[in-house]
């Protein structure tokens, strides 16, 4: 075996995307669990740890697949992400928060119905709002429809913020009736319902882990898990560690099915003629495609998956408020969608979860590290008590401000990253994966499509 | 026209433009509630002209600030998502200026310059205000344009000169890196919180009388129109009178052609950003001088009320930005008469997605860069 067949051997290897995929995964968990030992965290401390970075993973991975369908495939320019997590959760809260009788002392009530019923009329209400904004905004160039729908966003978090929808009083009792069936009925005069204005919505239904594992029959099966691990491993409570640890799978499942839900739509005549919208939307006008038809179906589909990620990101988190859905998370899962690179579902994935694990939790891991290893004292109050010692050549005040405003940095990172990402890999991290229009392989006769070769890329996803 | 070309026209526009019928509903359902409302005394004259001018004020702030974004978006092809923060850091370094000019001896530099971070120096002890302290006013003005063409060379300089040639929305996605780096440099200099920066009890104010009542005008608001018309004059003149505005006209109507001419395309570039961003970061100052507060989001918040005067007034338009502004400005403001004001942002919004529905060449179109 010579030296350049062993070489494409291993080309080969890491051409695969499932090993790229599980080396990358298996790099940030690698260093996730190194400075968990670093800290000296025991199983529990690992456990919520790993917890939390899955959850990040999954719920960055989702919305980067999500926007892939939408910039990566048909070219449409959408920073309105934020605005369709938001109705996607608010209106899956309406829907099954229990009206305020039972609630207690959540502030405003909802319908009270199964929270399966509350997602699925979320994700129905992401798309239905795709459509509206859909309808009218994607006769527009691209640099307007990206102003129309953070405009869109923003209109919606205004709405969630605003004290005209705080509260609404259900005036009586409502009985829907469908052929004799008394479908649902509430009770009355205590009955209200609302976005909660300001202060937001407690989201006291049924914790949603608990409900998917109901609805799988697996819920008793789980208890006695939990209870095995109680016993054997984690002494005291370890239900809430492990609940972590499950809506992280559960969550990486939810990217599983996206994934194959996208690439299957991106392989579908369909999703050829969204990649042909997006090089060409006269010529695939040309060829007789209605584009506009084309555009606003992905545009709602896209819409509907992007509700459905602001549920699972924010479902389970006990309460929602409108200053979550700032446009900030729209421009980081733009960000997760720029490291993997537009328009390959598994660059979408592993920028997902680069920028989870690196640039959006990464940087609060090196300030913990660095305050674990050196004895810091406290952080000065403002930045000029940090750079005052640097005149006597103290560096040290001017550090610990920094780490300790290592929230606002890590943005400042992010920004920086970004540009630099613009300037040196447009085309993400994973190089050109972009996926071509065409069915059919465009490489040249007598090149055998390995690596390097733009064309070739569109049957590598799934290999 | 003969009648029935006249009617087959209407028929088509009923059958074809169901939104557009849509708008023309809600505006006369506007005109008749404010005018039932004057009737019935519902809305007094004077708040109603109070809010006016609340909003003429707001739109000033607007236009001002969308002529820079006007220029560079028609020159240089893109949506600059970074302007907003333009404007926080003009206002930033302005501020600190005037801070540094009005409390220099009483007060430790390091907190002036910060813009008295975390509390330890406030703008109204500092007595900050075009009457109590002129001198500190004008530097802040005039630092903040200077300051600000300084940022906005350098951010050119190593941001986007390297990728001239890449597509608009290329640039656009970096500006927005550039936004996020640039705002979040500033909470980490700056700080988070939201200070106040004149002395706002002592600002001579006037109350004008409008028929059932007054209006307060004060003397921010008319330092604020006169710098608004000045350098709105200035501009026109520069554009009119100068060859560069004739070459920035030709730039924005077709680049290559600009350079075969024997243009100075990078030239005319750095002179675009030079004047744009001088008055951005002069609108930056002036917003927060007027509106007595200042924050590292400011500029953000502002950022899609001004894209929204822009489009409204047509990019490359600088009478369209500030027309524009003024509209926008107006709808921010009065439109609470006939939704709640949490909305009125909303609606300023409402009205740009309109125009860009059915007038995406905004409503002075016609023109560029004049």
């Amino acid at each position: 075996m010579s030296v350049d067949d062993v070489r494409g051997r291993l080309d080969g290897l890491f051409e695969r995307d499932v090993t790229l995929v599980l080396a990358v995964l298996g790099a940030i968990y690698l260093a996730y669990v190194l400075a968990g030992v670093a800290f000296g965290y025991g199983l529990r401390g690992q456990l919520n740890s790993i917890a939390n970075l899955t959850f990040y993973i999954g719920a960055f991975g989702m919305l980067a697949l999500a926007l892939n369908l939408h910039w990566g495939y048909t070219g449409l320019f959408n920073i309105g992400i934020v605005g369709f997590m938001g109705i996607g959760v608010y209106v899956t809260a309406l829907v099954s928060k229990p009206p305020v009788a039972e609630g207690g002392a959540a502030q405003v009530g909802g319908l009270g119905l199964p929270l399966v019923v509350g997602v699925v009329a979320g994700v129905a209400v992401a798309a239905l709002f795709g459509l509206l904004v859909a309808l009218p905004a994607l006769r527009l160039r691209a640099d307007y429809l990206a102003i129309v729908t953070v405009a869109f966003s923003e209109i919606v978090r205004f709405t969630m913020m605003s004290r005209t929808f705080q509260e609404a009083t259900v005036p009586d009792t409502i009985d829907l009736t469908v052929a004799g069936v008394r479908l649902f009925s509430f009770d009355p005069a205590a009955d209200t319902i609302g976005l909660g204005g300001g202060g937001g919505l407690i989201l006291n239904y049924t914790d949603p882990l608990e409900a998917l594992l109901r609805l799988l029959f697996l819920w008793e099966p789980y208890l006695g898990f939990v209870a095995f691990v109680e016993r054997n491993f984690i002494p005291n409570n370890p239900k809430p560690v492990i609940d972590g640890v499950v809506y992280g799978i559960v969550l990486l499942v939810c990217v599983g099915l996206f994934y194959l839900l996208l690439s299957r739509t991106g392989k579908s005549p369909f999703g050829r003629v969204l990649k042909a919208i997006r090089e060409d939307e006269d010529v695939a006008n040309a060829l007789g495609k209605d584009t506009d038809r084309f555009k606003l179906t992905a545009f709602v589909l896209g819409a509907a998956l992007m509700g459905l990620g602001g549920i699972l990101w924010y479902s389970g988190r006990g309460s929602i408020t409108p200053p979550s859905f700032r446009p900030n998370i729209t421009f980081f899962v733009w960000i997760a969608l720029i490291i993997g690179g537009a328009g390959s579902n598994t660059g979408s994935f592993l920028g997902g979860a680069i920028f989870a694990g690196v640039l959006y939790e990464g940087p609060r891991y090196v300030k913990n590290l660095v305050e674990a290893a050196f004895e810091l004292g406290d952080a000065p109050r403002n930045f000029g008590e940090a750079v005052a010692p640097l005149a006597s050549l103290d560096p040290v005040p001017f550090l610990v401000y920094t780490l300790d405003s290592v929230s606002q940095l890590r943005l400042v990172i992010m920004g920086v990253v970004l540009i630099w990402l613009m300037h040196n890999r447009p085309e993400g991290l994973l190089g050109h994966r972009k996926e071509t229009a065409s069915s059919v392989d465009l490489s040249r006769p007598g090149d055998d499509g390995s690596s390097g070769n733009p064309a070739a890329a569109d049957g590598g996803e799934t290999r | 026209m003969s009648i029935s070309e006249t009617y087959v026209r209407y028929r088509r526009t009923l059958s074809e433009e169901p939104l557009a019928i849509g708008v023309v509903l809600v505006a006369l359902w506007m005109a008749w509630s404010l005018a039932s409302g004057l009737a019935t005394g519902g809305i007094r004259i004077s708040s109603l002209a109070s809010l006016v001018w609340d909003g003429l004020l707001r739109g000033l702030i607007i236009g001002l600030a969308g002529i820079g974004l006007s220029m560079t978006y028609s020159i240089l092809n893109f949506a600059n998502f970074a302007h907003g923060d333009y404007l926080t850091s003009g206002a930033f370094a302005g501020m600190a200026t005037s801070y540094l000019v009005a409390g220099i001896g009483e007060n430790s530099v390091g907190a002036l310059l910060l813009v008295g971070a975390g509390g330890s120096v406030f703008g109204g002890a500092l007595g900050i205000g075009v009457t109590t302290s002129p001198a500190a006013v004008v530097l802040g003005a005039l630092v903040a344009g200077g300051l600000t063409i300084a940022l906005a060379l350098f951010i050119d300089r190593f941001v986007y000169k390297p990728i001239r040639d890449e597509s608009g929305i290329a640039l656009l996605i970096t500006s927005i890196g550039v936004a996020f780096a640039l705002r979040y440099l500033i909470q980490f200099v700056f700080g988070a919180g939201v200070r106040g920066t004149t002395a706002s009890g002592s600002v001579p104010r006037v109350d004008v009388p409008a028929f059932d009542g007054t209006f307060r005008v004060t003397a921010h608001d008319v330092t604020l129109i006169l710098v608004a018309a000045g350098l709105m004059l200035g501009v026109h003149l520069l554009l009119q009178r100068t060859k560069l505005g004739k070459a920035m006209r030709a730039m924005s109507d077709n680049e290559d052609l600009a350079r075969i001419t024997g243009i100075p395309t990078e030239r005319v570039i750095r002179t675009t950003w030079i004047v744009g961003a001088g008055l951005t970061g002069v609108a930056g100052y002036m917003f927060v001088l007027w509106k007595g507060t200042l924050g590292f989001n400011d500029g953000w918040l502002l950022l899609l009320l001004v894209f929204a005067a822009v489009i409204l007034g047509g990019i490359g338009s600088i009478y369209g930005a500030i027309g524009g502004g003024i509209v926008i400005g107006l709808t921010a403001s009065v439109s609470v008469i006939w939704i709640p004001s949490e909305f009125g942002r909303a609606a300023a919004f409402m009205v740009m997605i309109v125009i860009l529905l059915f007038k995406p060449e905004g409503i002075f179109s016609g023109r560029t860069t004049a």
